[in-house]
């Protein structure tokens, strides 16, 4: 088991034959991912990487029977190419794409919640479960299989995240990361209930950073709903006021979104947080009782 | 990225959005010149910067003469504005803006921004005119009037009603705070703005409303597609090591410790500087050097974090995806012969090609090279070479 996406999701790829989308597709499929094809307007009928070509995502989805779309456009064209997956009838859409502009993904997430299509980023890895399925850019061996979930505004703080897990021999069931700006798909919130549903997570390691209030959210959440242990880690606790730190989404403002206060609200809610991201793996180990 | 009040108002003037009618001026000879060309008998010489605060700091005067004009343009052309937003170091003001006065009768708060919660941008309204914002919400948070503005419909006038009557506006004056604020979601909208802040919107005498001040933020993603806000950008008010790393596509911030980061990732750099601080040591910047981390971007982000004279040591981490560690080592190497590092680099590579990337750092010999087994150990090897242990 695992959550969202398995060995039989059937992924097509918007923006394949770019030179993003056509390494990381290489890499997907490399790692077991049902790549059944992928759409670039004018390219269609041609064939890439063994996969066909389609014009647009409705002729894709009709054709290969695919339920989730890889988009890898440029920024410019990320909430064109959301809303033509959702209106195809897609059901989850992974954007990878970073550098989206906070309004087109503000119509493109409304438009998308209106069609319930699911989307995770856009300005993340992806999704990963492992051993079956990766729609996205994380180095896949990382991902040992295992019982425990993971969730993450950042890319490298995954892979170091599920490193650190691996290394005090547990592993993964899915890893998910939600992206680090001001508007997101799937956040904590939503996939929790997922995890905590999923008989082979065990616990979660949910990673969070300054900015916004997802953090904030998700403890209330885990106080009322949540059974398995949790984990979670912060970024951003010396980082100084009124600065984006990396992430569009990553800036305190306001005095609001600081780490203490996110630190503070999952630790009321039960949640095992600890301080230095170094420590993620032997929380683990804690809370699983090794 | 942020404009300054007189740009702002520039924006507004093409939607409507009423202000007072005023000039910039970089001396004294210009704001005099300013203040003549408006006319009238009272003037208001503002200090341009980026920051919030101006008032209380001295960087805004009211003048009743010319000469008046003259003399307070010349105290605060070449000052260091030091108000809550700008540090202690304060911000340089390099051009004031004279405006015309106003017959000011009362002070409203209006300010439009994301609910990053709902998604969808929100205007808030208040009758605490002229103060801080944050400190209105703190303590007496009843006074804030806020309406969420679904994007699909748009600013509709029961958005504007519930804002004018929120804040006690008689009937005869809510029709005109209506318009007031569509046109001012329309620049919102129109320019990809993050931000807008009018902190005082005044009502005049006779029943208008003014943005007597204002103050805008833009989202960095747009901003290719808004290139009359692009040209408003004053590089002046940025630092500039941040500019020079952004050309180089590496993400700097400069902080106030020791201890010299680069990483790769956003979350991974913060969480980098958290565990320096865990470890007992202070970060002295964030820096992500984004997914390529080759020779030359590593050179150059030696370059600018040493332009810090503050640091002691480097903390190199590095997770290893798509990235090859062996790679990134070769390209530490290289970095070390095109720029002179002369403190000592704690270096962790982990991930794909690590133990390439270790036999690689060992061979080379660089004798301030320190090899790190993970993030705890690189942290706490760092912290102690900057303390000179």
């Amino acid at each position: 088991m695992s959550i969202l996406v398995n060995k039989d999701t059937k992924v097509i790829v918007q923006g394949f034959t770019g030179k993003e989308g056509t390494f990381h597709a290489e890499q997907c499929i490399a790692y077991g991912t049902k790549i059944v094809g992928g759409v670039t307007p004018g390219k269609g009928g041609q064939e890439h990487l063994g996969q066909p070509v389609f014009n647009t995502v409705a002729e894709a989805v009709a054709s290969t029977g695919a339920t989730v779309s890889m988009i890898f456009v440029p920024p410019a064209f990320v909430s064109d190419a959301v809303m033509e997956a959702a209106d195809a009838g897609i059901s989850l859409a992974v954007i990878i794409t970073e550098g989206a502009p906070v309004k087109d993904m503000m119509f493109a997430k409304a438009y998308a919640v209106k069609k319930d299509m699911m989307t995770i980023g856009p300005n993340c890895p992806g999704i990963i479960t492992a051993d079956e399925c990766k729609i996205g850019i994380m180095p896949g061996f990382i991902f040992k299989k295992g019982n425990i979930g993971l969730i993450s505004k950042s890319g490298t703080l995954t892979y170091e995240s599920a490193n650190q897990v691996v290394k005090e021999g547990f592993g993964i069931t899915t890893a998910v990361g939600i992206g680090g700006d001001p508007i997101i798909g799937l956040s904590y919130k939503q996939l929790l209930p997922m995890f905590e549903a999923d008989p082979e997570t065990h616990a979660i390691v949910m990673i969070g950073e300054i900015g916004g209030d997802l953090e904030i959210q998700a403890a209330a959440y885990i106080k009322e709903h949540i059974t398995k242990p949790v984990v979670a880690f912060i970024a951003g606790q010396t980082a100084p006021a009124g600065k984006r730190m990396g992430h569009a989404g990553a800036i305190i403002s306001g005095g609001a979104g600081t780490a203490a206060e996110k630190m503070a609200a999952l630790e009321a809610a039960g949640v095992k947080v600890v301080v230095s991201p170094a420590d993620i793996g032997k929380a683990i180990a804690e809370v699983m009782g090794k | 990225m942020n404009i300054h009040e007189y740009q702002a108002k520039e924006l507004f003037k093409k939607y409507n959005v009423p202000t007072l009618r005023g000039h910039i001026a970089f001396t004294p000879d210009e704001a005099v010149k300013a203040a003549q060309e408006l006319g009238g008998n009272i003037w208001v010489v503002k200090a341009q910067i980026h920051a919030g605060g101006r008032g209380l700091g001295g960087g805004v005067k009211l003048a009743k003469s010319t000469s008046e004009v003259r003399e307070m343009a010349a105290q605060i052309l070449g000052m260091q504005l030091v108000t809550h937003q700008t540090g202690p170091e304060g911000k340089l003001v390099q051009k004031v803006y004279i405006e015309e006065g106003a017959d000011i009768k009362k002070e409203y708060y209006l300010g439009l921004l994301l609910d990053r919660a709902l998604e969808m941008p929100i205007m808030m309204a208040s009758t605490e005119g002229g103060m801080a914002i944050e400190e209105v919400a703190h303590n007496t948070p009843e006074k804030i009037i806020k309406v969420s503005i679904d994007p699909l419909t748009g600013f509709q006038s029961f958005h504007g009603r519930k804002l004018a009557f929120g804040l006690g506006l008689p009937v005869e004056e809510i029709n005109t705070f209506i318009k007031f604020a569509s046109a001012l979601y329309k620049v919102y909208m129109d320019h990809d703005a993050e931000m807008i802040e009018i902190n005082p919107l005044v009502k005049t005498g006779d029943g208008k409303f003014l943005a007597l001040d204002a103050k805008m933020g833009f989202d960095n993603n747009a901003l290719y597609r808004q290139s009359q806000v692009n040209e408003m950008r004053d590089l002046s008010e940025e630092e500039p090591t941040e500019i020079e790393a952004g050309k180089f596509g590496l993400s700097y911030i400069k902080l106030d410790g020791d201890v010299g980061c680069m990483v790769n990732g956003a979350g991974l750099a913060m969480g980098t500087m958290d565990t320096i601080n865990y470890e007992g040591g202070k970060p002295a910047n964030f820096l992500d050097v984004g997914g390529s981390a080759s020779a030359e971007t590593v050179a150059k982000g030696f370059e600018i974090i040493l332009k810090d004279p503050n640091v002691k040591a480097i903390f190199v981490n590095i997770f290893g995806g798509i990235v090859r560690c062996d790679r990134v080592a070769n390209g530490i190497i290289e970095a070390t012969k095109i720029t002179n590092v002369n403190v000592p680099v704690i270096v962790r590579l982990d991930g794909t090609n690590a133990i390439e990337a270790a036999e690689i750092l060992n061979n080379a010999g660089i004798a301030n090279i320190v090899a790190a087994t993970d993030l705890a150990d690189g942290a706490r090897k760092a912290v102690a070479a900057a303390k000179g242990e």
